[in-house]
């Protein structure tokens, strides 16, 4: 059961194999027997996820079961929760108890998904490591000694553990995309205003974005079926009508064009990494697609574009976080302005201060058209190269990652090192377009990930891609031998 | 690009976010780096280029101008979040004499 899909779980409820609470029990005492070992959770509370399930066995009993009811799920602990503790990995909300639901948990909560706990995530989402945590690191399951990636490592680590089915991420330069490749995992970053961003922790509103993570393209798709749509909440939701998200899985790949840009597919990769994505190519064609060269010419300044612009939403959105209103307060001060500044530098980690005092320069006067309009004005052509390209391809390919999972400390002292490693997802945030990362490979026992990308609100041919891929590899099923 | 002590303490104090003088030196070596690599943004040429805020070029919707916001109760839960509170107000310290 811990190895089921989302789908076969949900079966297993429709006909009584098993109950949401005997479900719900068999994972919590998975994260009881390994959570000490990989740290994937920050918050579990037994007693209101049995709850939870029990609320799902009796709705399903009444005969008002949704397709999803009963199915227990995690959230990242960047998504407010009501009445559960919401950290975001940080210091400063040590002690925060949500007092409302984000809209991605209340969707999840109507779907009658049962919340197994809050997941482990780098400080505010910043970090591709989760070594930022101020709740300590995760580790990779395939490899302890090694990351499971960030920002929603976390998330990533407790589904390829089988500590929860699928979960919840975000994904803002790959945090979704980038875990998912290091722990063997798929996990898609849907079109900027697809889900709702309220009561998910702001880092840099114009990138945000939530996110299912979970074995296989097809669970990816039912659970972003749960929570995605218009919010009103949320003022940068785009006004659409509900898209069944698993309406295409099942098409042929017949004709499908993939590109692969030439800006990625050269001799600057690693070679291991491009061999694994050759050899998934290869699975593709042999399904019907087809491979043609594109150029994404400005791609190559994504990553300095994105460390000025999410670096001067970030110092915006988390001047919030003052001791006032919520969060941490230093214990002495000698006044206002002096509070803050303690406060500030007690409550933050190392990594979250850079950032906000990065986007303080590139917004400060004399710089900010310098940096963050230039940056601006760079997007645009990322954006560009993407609605090109796509004039000549469906979707694109491209590694998720430079390499496999890293050993702890590699990357940590060195932030331009730790930064790079997101090369290839981050284009994606700044463009706004969908993409996701599927397992095709493993280089010395650590999975690989290739990442698709498509035009806006192209996550249905994403996901169909992937699902027919999925259909004849077995690489989505692959388990670390310690949790097997 | 060679930020000095006193750019970061200026920056610091501009963020509200208190730095020793070991902090200032550790984060100056990094910021260096950093701005090392964004400075090639620099040299790209966008003239005619409009700058890209959001990524999709849709207005904002505004929702009108109701008083919404929930009840005594949920008020309370949102006080008692923070650090320091009294009847019904937060508390910070005295900026008037």
């Amino acid at each position: 059961m811990i190895h089921a899909s989302l789908k076969e779980l949900a079966s297993a409820l429709e006909t009584k194999q098993v109950s949401s609470l005997e479900l719900t029990d068999l994972f919590l005492g998975r994260i009881a027997q390994h959570n000490p070992t990989i740290n994937a959770f920050v918050t579990i509370d037994a007693e209101k996820s049995r709850a939870a399930a029990k609320a799902a066995d009796a709705a399903r009993a009444a005969g008002k079961a949704g397709p999803l009811t009963g199915v227990p799920i995690a959230h990242k602990d960047i998504f407010c929760q009501d009445g559960w503790r919401t950290t975001c990995g940080s210091r400063m909300l040590e002690d925060f108890i949500a007092p409302y639901n984000a809209t991605v948990v209340e969707r999840c909560n109507q779907a009658g998904l049962v919340s197994l706990g809050k997941l482990n995530m780098d400080e505010f989402a910043m970090g591709s490591s989760n070594e930022t945590s101020y709740y300590g690191p995760v580790r990779n399951p395939w490899d302890t000694q090694r990351v499971p990636g960030g920002s929603s490592g976390g998330s990533a680590a407790a589904v390829a553990a089988r500590l929860a089915p699928a979960v919840t991420g975000t994904d803002t330069g790959g945090s979704i995309r980038q875990p998912a490749a290091l722990c063997g995992l798929t996990g898609l970053k849907p079109s900027y205003g697809t889900v709702s961003r309220w009561g998910m922790i702001a880092f840099a509103s114009s990138l945000d974005q939530a996110g299912p993570m979970a074995h296989s393209a097809e669970d990816c798709a039912l659970l972003l079926n749960a929570f995605a749509g218009f919010d009103a909440k949320d003022s940068t939701s785009l006004e659409r009508d509900n898209e069944d998200y698993t309406r295409s899985l099942a098409q042929p790949l017949k004709g499908l064009r993939i590109g692969l840009p030439k800006e990625f597919f050269n001799a600057d990769g690693d070679a291991a990494t491009m061999a694994a994505i050759d050899a998934a190519l290869g699975e593709y064609r042999k399904l019907g697609a087809e491979t043609i060269e594109v150029s994404l010419p400005s791609i190559g300044q994504s990553v300095s574009a994105y460390y000025v612009i999410a670096p001067a939403e970030a110092s915006s959105n988390l001047s919030r976080f003052d001791g006032v209103r919520y969060g941490y307060r230093a214990s002495e001060y000698s006044d206002l302005n002096d509070m803050y500044a303690k406060s500030r530098a007690q409550g933050f980690g190392e990594e979250v201060k850079r950032r906000i005092l990065i986007g303080t320069y590139v917004l400060s006067h004399g710089y900010y058209d310098a940096y963050y309009l230039q940056a601006q004005r760079i997007r645009r052509l990322i954006a560009n190269d993407f609605d090109a390209a796509f004039k000549q391809c469906d979707v694109i390919a491209s590694p998720t990652t430079p390499g496999t999972a890293f050993k702890f400390g590699e990357k940590s002292g060195d932030p331009v090192q730790m930064y790079l490693s997101d090369i290839y997802t981050i284009g994606v945030n700044l463009a706004g377009i969908p993409a996701l990362s599927h397992p095709c490979g493993e280089i010395n026992g650590l999975p690989v990930g290739m990442q698709l990308i498509g035009p806006y609100f192209s996550e249905h041919r994403l996901l169909n891609a992937t699902h027919q891929y999925q259909q004849a590899t077995d690489w989505h099923r692959r388990t670390p031998a310690a949790f097997a | 690009m060679a930020f000095t002590p006193e750019d970061v303490q200026r920056l610091a104090k501009l963020a509200r976010i208190e730095l020793g003088p070991e902090q200032v030196n550790a984060t100056l070596g990094h910021l260096d780096n950093i701005f090392g690599m964004i400075a090639e943004l620099r040299q790209i040429d966008t003239g005619g280029i409009p700058p890209m805020a959001h990524a999709c070029d849709v207005g904002q919707r505004l929702r009108d101008d109701l008083v919404t916001d929930g009840s005594i109760e949920q008020r309370d839960r949102c006080l008692a979040l923070a650090p320091e509170s009294e009847a019904g107000l937060y508390l910070v310290p005295k900026v008037i004499e």
